[in-house]
């Protein structure tokens, strides 16, 4: 029996700009942003202020769940970043769990969790030219003395770079821990089962009954508990850099 | 036989490269420890050091998940590109 491990699968080809590859990744990104477009449609038809039904209650929650979370790492002044680290929390935490749905998970492919860091990339330097200015954010790199210059730009150019491997790693190890386990319970099942003589060792070989229970724990660990805690790092990261750019 | 080296020296090198796990291994563990010596100290602050705690292992972890991912290079990328070469 072979392992097949393999990275997001080209469907097809946009004929523009030479050619752009239509990947697995596109299209359950594209899905689970339509997923999450009609769920906050859905979540936020006919508001109440009085009476209010049990799917605006749940609304409510998570709004404030999400004003909580910012206005605890961030600050007051910062409440303008809700949408945007709520959208780039529900995409992550989606993103990862549709691999419980046998899809190729987006944050499984390098591009999409760079993409990500890279937008951050961009907020934490526009917000440092904005706090200090371009004499000073480049000052900022000769921080103790001059020599280190290097190593600050290194630094600095690590930060998305880290974010985006840290996210894509997690998520592709359990997709990866998970291939080889299941396909391990296979093989000791038809030793164990091949031991039979004839037919009835056949057809048991051919029943996974080890594959049943162990997989379930694993995903259970590496699907759900893995997915809600890189989303969770990666909003507290975005958060963390960018409201630190402004300190200096 | 110079493709068996290249194909070795990768397999060799993903190896290699699954040693960082050691070094995160035993600083999640050292810091689980310490956030259980906190939290029998202050139960009221559970909630706190767990997502602290949360957050400070992930970061840890990195290292571990660079060495992974050299290691995937090395398996899935660098043979095609040295057997390119050869």
């Amino acid at each position: 029996m072979d392992i097949t491990i393999n990275g997001a699968r080209i469907l097809g080809e946009i004929p523009i700009l030479g050619g752009i590859p239509i990947t697995e990744t596109l299209v359950v990104t594209w899905v689970v942003m339509a997923v999450l477009t009609c769920l906050s449609i859905w979540l936020t038809r006919d508001l109440k202020v009085r009476d209010i039904s049990k799917r605006q209650a749940v609304a409510e929650k998570l709004v404030t769940t999400a004003e909580n979370f910012v206005r605890t790492n961030m600050g007051e002044k910062w409440m303008a970043f809700v949408p945007f680290v709520s959208a780039l929390f529900s995409l992550s935490i989606l993103s990862s769990l549709s691999s419980l749905l046998g899809v190729f998970s987006p944050t499984a492919d390098v591009s999409t969790t760079l993409a990500w860091a890279l937008v951050v990339f961009v907020l934490i330097t526009y917000y440092k030219l904005k706090t200090s200015g371009l004499g000073g954010y480049l000052k900022g790199f000769c921080d103790p003395i001059f020599v280190m210059a290097p190593f600050n730009v290194l630094g600095e150019l690590f930060t998305p770079i880290s974010m985006a491997f840290r996210h894509f790693g997690n998520i592709v190890s359990g997709a990866v821990i998970t291939t080889l386990v299941y396909w391990a319970l296979t093989v000791a099942n038809r030793a164990l089962f091949g031991w039979l003589p004839g037919v009835i060792g056949e057809f048991l070989s051919g029943v996974p009954f080890l594959t049943v229970g162990v997989p379930a724990a694993i995903s259970l660990y590496f699907d759900w508990f893995g997915s809600a805690i890189q989303a969770y790092i990666f909003c507290m990261l975005t958060m963390m850099f960018i409201s630190s750019a402004t300190d200096e | 036989m110079e493709k068996a080296l290249v194909l070795m020296g990768c397999a060799i090198g993903a190896g290699l490269a699954l040693i960082a796990g050691i070094g995160p291994g035993i600083g999640e563990g050292y810091a689980a420890g310490k956030a259980l010596e906190a939290i029998s100290r202050q139960p009221e602050l559970k909630g706190d050091i767990t997502s602290t705690l949360l957050l400070g292992v992930a970061l840890a972890e990195t290292t571990g998940i660079y060495g992974f991912v050299t290691g995937l290079l090395l398996i899935f990328v660098a043979p095609r590109i040295f057997l390119g070469m050869l």
